[in-house]
């Protein structure tokens, strides 16, 4: 294959429920080794997405090719070469930790030999769970059971990584524990794909993603580029718990764009001087100043309201 | 995707055999107190029990006439139990299908995974009927041995059917209805406990478009030392059951799955 050539191309993909649709004629190309995410809220169609790349959701329409091989007609030989961890565990719990990479295994048509044995042992340290090999699975926190289930889709060393939703529900020592383990795989030149609807994560892992909401693509590109097209540089966020302050303050401010979200306002400026020495002889105000990030983009894309 | 292909079944499909036969070694302790216990009661309760009333029954002892039935109904409940509470497990809260799917392991190879691993609990079963029989000395002949090829097809024959419910079951509760109203019915009017002629003609003919019958008409003369008659229309009645129940099962399942 060419190392140009992408390795996963949609075109015009889309997914219906009935009445309902899931994903609306997207397109996207995906480069080999690099870290691709898709962005965007509860309901976006990013799982659809990955369950059709995964060919275990019919499209509705539009054409789809996996390391140029056709989605459905070429699924079974796709899914041999990725590694899959989805958005909640689903560990056999049945089995420990090693039975569980094993039997995995197995179901990729792989033989129990002393290589796989070894490789075994090598996730397992991988995942920093080689202590508790012979543990049952429901033993383990959650952070632990993420890791073991990013260790399984692993086990085929597969040359793409699906990841749905990868750090939802972790603390934040477990998420910077994955966070480091994808950017090792990463590095090893294993393509990643993940959902998320973390800014951070998406920031931190991502080389390029899309921003999707209600089955459409919004926008494409590295965080950087995505930042740079769609807000100011800086922002002020002001707290307060106290609505007519809110109200006041953002009649009073002026030379930014001013975006309200519950008991907070963002004002996105090129300069935040001239805002910033008004604010600070306002009482009982907090306030920050911090740069413009991909959260202020994809707030902008997405809108702010509430998501199911 | 076309849900009615026609299913393609690979090695992958041992590969879910051997993960049921895994587990199932763990449980080895209960599921022997099961597979020995249930039937030694119930031939030595109701062959010996009520068999004192009966005396004989066909030209047989009334306990060697349980006997040899109760292997065949045996493999049914034991494949159909198999059927729906484990495998709507392993479908639904555990997830574990999900998790076999994303690999190379598809629908058409866990399924028939599940259907040889039902038809080997069913052998299990069986073959521990056939030895209780043996130790009570209803057992003639070596002939006897085939009967557990037999109840290896009787349970490919009811796990087909007994996934479908699966597929169907949004809890547990659920699979009630089909014990209910299909499997202990099935249970009572197939020649069980007594022979099928001596059921009014019309339920006579009925019972022979069931699979249950079909499974005792082998199993019987083969514990009990008579000729087998129609020996190619029993097996192929079972094995049609066994075939369109898999078919249809895996196109259900991938209505369910696949969406």
């Amino acid at each position: 294959m060419n190392t140009h050539s992408p390795i996963i191309s949609a075109r015009q993909l889309q997914k219906h429920y009935g009445d309902y649709i899931a994903v609306d004629g997207i397109d996207f190309d995906i480069s080999p080794g690099k870290c691709f995410g898709f962005l965007g809220p509860n309901g976006a169609g990013k799982t659809t997405t990955l369950r059709m790349i995964l060919g275990l959701t019919p499209l509705s329409g539009g054409q789809l090719s996996v390391f140029d091989l056709p989605i459905p007609e070429r699924s079974r030989d796709i899914r041999a070469r990725i590694g899959t961890v989805p958005q909640a565990d689903n560990l056999d719990p049945d089995f420990t930790l090693v039975e569980n990479l094993r039997m995995y295994a197995r179901y990729f048509g792989l033989k129990l030999n002393d290589e796989l044995e070894k490789r075994i042992e090598k996730l397992l340290v991988f995942a920093a769970l080689s202590e508790r090999r012979d543990a049952k699975t429901d033993t383990l926190s959650g952070g632990m059971q993420r890791r073991l289930t990013i260790a399984r889709a692993l086990i085929n060393d597969p040359d793409m990584v699906i990841l749905d939703e990868p750090t939802t529900g972790l603390d934040p020592q477990a998420r910077h524990v994955i966070w480091s383990r994808l950017n090792e795989l990463r590095d090893e030149g294993k393509t990643l794909l993940l959902t998320t609807h973390y800014m951070e994560e998406a920031e931190r892992l991502c080389d390029e993603l899309v921003i999707m909401d209600h089955g459409k693509i919004l926008d494409q590109g590295s965080p950087a580029e995505l930042i740079k097209r769609h807000v100011e540089p800086e922002v002020i966020e002001l707290r307060s718990c106290d609505t007519d302050t809110i109200n006041t303050i953002r009649h009073k401010i002026s030379d930014c764009r001013v975006e309200h979200l519950g008991t907070s306002l963002y004002c996105y400026t090129h300069d935040a001087g001239p805002q910033l020495e008004y604010l600070r002889n306002e009482q009982g105000l907090t306030f920050m100043h911090r740069p413009a990030g991909l959260e202020d983009v994809f707030l902008k894309l997405t809108g702010r309201e509430l998501r199911d | 995707m076309n849900y009615w292909q026609l299913p393609r079944i690979r090695r992958n499909a041992f590969a879910i055999w051997q993960r049921n036969v895994l587990v199932w070694k763990r449980l080895i302790g209960p599921a022997m107190v099961l597979n020995f216990g249930e039937p030694a009661l119930y031939l030595l309760g109701l062959g010996y029990g009520l068999g004192n009333f009966i005396g004989e029954m066909d030209n047989m002892t009334y306990i060697a006439f349980l006997a040899s039935g109760i292997v065949a109904s045996s493999a049914m409940t034991t494949a159909s139990f198999e059927g729906m509470y484990s495998v709507f497990t392993r479908m639904v809260p555990q997830r574990t299908y999900e998790a076999i799917m994303a690999t190379p392991t598809d629908i058409d190879d866990i399924l028939a995974g599940e259907m040889l691993w039902c038809a080997t609990k069913a052998v299990i079963s069986g073959t521990a009927i056939l030895i209780v029989a043996l130790l009570l000395g209803v057992v003639h002949g070596w002939q006897a041995l085939l009967v557990i090829p037999v109840v290896f097809l009787i349970g490919l024959c009811f796990a087909g059917p007994a996934i479908m419910m699966s597929s169907l079951a949004s809890n547990y509760d659920f699979f009630n209805y089909y014990f209910v109203l299909v499997i202990t019915p099935m249970f009572i009017v197939s020649g069980v406990f007594y022979p099928v002629t001596t059921l009014p003609e019309l339920m006579q003919s009925f019972v022979q478009f069931l699979p249950l019958p079909h499974a005792v008409a082998l199993t019987r003369p083969l514990i009990t030392g008579q000729p087998v008659v129609q020996p190619l229309l029993h097996i192929a009645v079972l094995s049609i059951y066994a075939i369109v129940s898999y078919y249809i099962a895996v196109v259900m399942v991938r209505k369910k799955l696949l969406v």
